[in-house]
């Protein structure tokens, strides 16, 4: 079996003294996509956040090695250059900030992290072009400003764009799916698929099982209340969509 | 939410990079004013008599005036009589070229990153260069004259061409104007002037370094610029002060003058010395600049990018006086630690289809108070006049502030005025959006402030805009976590 890319043991974790993760346990291993459900509020977002180490979230017990790394001794952007990637369930704007100049400078920080020389715009462009037909863009969203007034979707496909370009070693996707029209939610689907290689792995974050039927899961996990309560293959969230949580809740219950 | 507030003060904290004094031998006169030290000033200069009468008038209407209290800044006003109004650096000679400029000053350009020797080979732009109030080095005045363009230092166009300067001074700003601009006109050293012929578009931008030096010396800088009918230019001005102690005072006028379809553009980087973290020492910069766009079809603009200095009082203003004249006003005004600003501008519209823009971006960090005012003011004659302003505000922390005071006077009923007004944070989610993207937070700072100010940095010329963007990282420099 090969070495796991992130062992999550026992995470605690919670905002202003408010406790929201307690206690998950979860390994991935390169190669591997998992699927992460729950209902509203139980804490998905929460886990994406602590990963990659938004500030407010504090760390209250356990541990996570990324990649042989403490995870949680590493700032923001060191777990971005190491190749940690979370596509936000809400892209934030950054007004007249051009997408294409802060993408390069995202990705030449990754390259001066790895000791690499930077890109100049010149050769960032054939990169950009090269993504934009994988994901099946528009020209016109790598002028615009960051997010500044792109509808939902317009949102969710730039966070995948970005992670095209930056091809991270592990994704966290939470609810990228959402806001999708049906066909922007194939083609990132299919581009999510066409980035997975042997030596990354994915988390997915998602309601429904819809999108599960594209990026297909090895596990699927159900967290609630911040904790893991049940996992198990694809076919688990078949069963969720059909039984919702209930059942699942009732037998853990509060 | 507080943690991210605590890392937004961190990182408010910054050092003055450009703290330096330079030794130059200085020829300054001792401290205080008087109708002596005026004669004396105007006799060190060579100057006509005629000239020296003006400075006497503006000096004894000056001293009828007070200082203006309206401004929304806080400081201790002065002491006039403290001031020494008068220091060039030693010259033997006029210089032929910049082998014989003084290597001290040499240095300090080096370390500013403007030698001339750069500015001159790179850039293709003329540099008129003023340090304690005298122009040492002028440079591509050959290039200019061909075109019958004149660009020389202040005091050698008194000597020059006495008719265009009697004839334009003090015609946009007069002496009996304000508190600081009765003072300019009393005690002016130096300055640049400049004339744009007749149809002539000039080749390069043109350019001034202002520096002040010997400590405790006013600086008082006079600019005159005049294009005529059809003429264009661009006119960079930019300054940098060494750190000093005690506060210094800066009180320049500039005047544009635009004749029938003619176009002056005026960029400013100001970014002097604006005292320590506890707003100790910096410079008050009292500043009365003014375009008279004259003849019709005219057009005046302003683009600013203000860091610098402890108090800043500055409205660069058009009058438009031409039919179809057209006034702009680009801004970016950023205060940190103590420094306060209160800039804006004035349009005041008399011709008919006159336009005037506006634009002000302020920045507020650590405890820094940053004032919009502006006033909009629609003649009676000035049919289907049309003003659009745009007043954003950005806020670093939560012990700044800003502050928003448009004045709107209309007299005529055909005239559009729109006012728009914002004011943000720069929020943790997008500092945190950028760092997940592998930015630390100083360089997602930075990226945002310039986001904020993209509408101001497109209307600077090209290597103007790249050298805006790296001052204000410089003056937000700072440690975050
Ligand atoms: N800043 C905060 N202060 C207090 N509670 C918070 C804060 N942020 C999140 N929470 C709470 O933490 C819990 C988990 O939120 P989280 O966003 O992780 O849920 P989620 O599983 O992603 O939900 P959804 O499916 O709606 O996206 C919620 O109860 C939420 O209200
Ligand atoms: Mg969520």
């Amino acid at each position: 079996m090969k070495q796991p890319l992130i062992e999550i043991k026992n995470l605690s974790a919670g905002i202003n003294g408010k406790q929201i993760l307690k206690g998950i346990n979860l390994t991935v291993r390169p190669g591997e996509v998992h699927a992460i459900m729950g209902p509203n509020g139980s804490g998905k977002s929460t886990l994406g956040y602590v990963l990659a180490g938004r500030k407010g979230y504090d760390v209250t017990g356990g541990s996570v090695t990324y990649d042989g790394k403490d995870l949680i001794e590493l700032a923001p952007e060191d777990r971005a250059r190491e190749g940690l990637f979370l596509a936000f369930q809400y892209p934030v704007e950054i007004p007249g900030v051009n997408n294409t100049y802060f993408l390069r400078a995202a990705y030449n920080e990754q390259r001066k992290h790895r000791k690499q020389e930077e890109v100049d715009a010149v050769d960032f462009l054939a990169i950009v072009k090269e993504k934009m037909k994988l994901l099946d863009l528009p020209d016109s969203m790598m002028k615009r400003a960051v997010n500044e007034g792109f509808s939902g979707g317009e949102k969710k496909r730039n966070e995948i764009f970005q992670m095209a370009v930056l091809d991270p070693k592990l994704a966290i996707l939470d609810e990228t799916d959402s806001g999708l029209d049906i066909d922007a939610l194939r083609i990132v689907a299919e581009g999510v698929n066409k980035l997975k290689r042997p030596d990354n792995a994915a988390i997915v974050i998602t309601h429904y099982q819809r999108l599960l039927n594209y990026i297909v899961p090895d596990f699927v996990h159900v967290l609630f209340d911040g904790r893991l309560i049940k996992s198990g293959g694809k076919e688990l969230a078949l069963e969720l969509e059909e039984k919702g949580y209930d059942w699942l809740i009732g037998k853990n219950g509060k | 939410m507080s943690e991210s507030l605590n890392a937004i003060e961190q990182f408010v904290a910054s050092d003055y990079k450009y703290g330096f004094i330079t030794n130059i031998e200085s020829d300054t006169v001792p401290p205080g004013l008087s109708e002596n030290t005026i004669r004396f000033i105007s006799a060190k200069k060579h100057e006509p008599a005629w000239l020296t009468e003006w400075r006497l008038k503006a000096f004894r209407h000056w001293l009828t005036l007070a200082e203006p209290k309206w401004p929304n800044v806080t400081y201790t006003q002065p002491d006039y009589q403290a001031i020494s109004y008068y220091s060039a650096p030693k010259q033997k000679k006029t210089l032929n070229s910049l082998d014989e400029v003084d290597p001290e000053l040499r240095k300090t350009f080096d370390k500013l990153g403007i030698s001339l020797n750069e500015q001159k080979r790179l850039s293709g732009v003329a540099v008129d260069a003023v340090v304690d109030s005298v122009s040492v080095a002028t440079t591509f005045k050959g290039e200019l004259a061909k075109q019958g363009i004149i660009f020389s230092s202040f005091s050698e166009a008194v000597h020059t061409h006495p008719e265009l300067v009697q004839k334009y001074l003090g015609s946009v700003v007069p002496h009996t104007d304000n508190f600081y601009a009765a003072l300019n006109s009393a005690v002016f050293t130096d300055g640049s002037f400049c004339y744009i012929p007749k149809g002539v578009r000039c080749p390069m931008e043109l350019s001034t370094y202002f520096r002040i030096e010997a400590a405790n010396t006013g600086q008082f800088e006079r600019t005159l610029i005049v294009a005529d009918e059809g003429a264009y230019v661009s006119y960079l001005e930019g300054c940098t002060a060494p750190m000093r102690d005690e506060n210094q005072l800066h009180a320049a006028v500039v005047e544009l003058v635009a004749m029938e379809s003619a176009q002056i553009k005026y960029s400013t980087v100001q970014n002097w010395y604006p005292g320590d973290k506890e707003g100790k020492g910096g410079i008050f910069n009292f500043v009365t600049k003014r375009g008279l766009c004259k003849g019709a079809n005219s057009k005046i603009s302003w683009t600013q990018v203000e860091t610098g200095s402890a108090i800043t009082w500055k409205y660069p203003s058009c009058i438009l006086q031409g039919d179809n004249s057209q006034g702009e006003f680009y801004s970016v005004a950023l205060t940190n630690n103590c420094q306060q600003a209160d800039t804006g501008t004035k349009m005041i519209h008399i011709g008919k289809n006159t336009r005037s823009t506006i634009v002000s971006k302020g920045i507020s960090a650590g405890r820094g108070q940053n004032s919009y005012r502006g006033q909009v003011k629609i003649m009676k004659g000035a049919t289907n006049a049309r003003n659009f302003s745009q007043c954003d505000s950005l806020l670093l922390g939560d012990k700044c502030g800003a502050h928003t005071f448009p004045y709107i006077d209309v007299q005529n009923p055909t005239a559009q005025v729109e006012h728009e007004a914002s004011t943000s944070k720069i929020g943790e989610d997008q500092i945190f959006y950028l760092n997940q993207r592998g930015l630390e937070t100083q360089d997602a700072v930075n990226m945002i402030v310039n986001g904020f100010c993209k509408e101001v940095f497109r209307e600077l010329p090209m290597e103007f805009a790249v050298e805006a963007q790296k001052l204000l990282g410089v003056s937000l420099d700072g440690s975050v976590g």
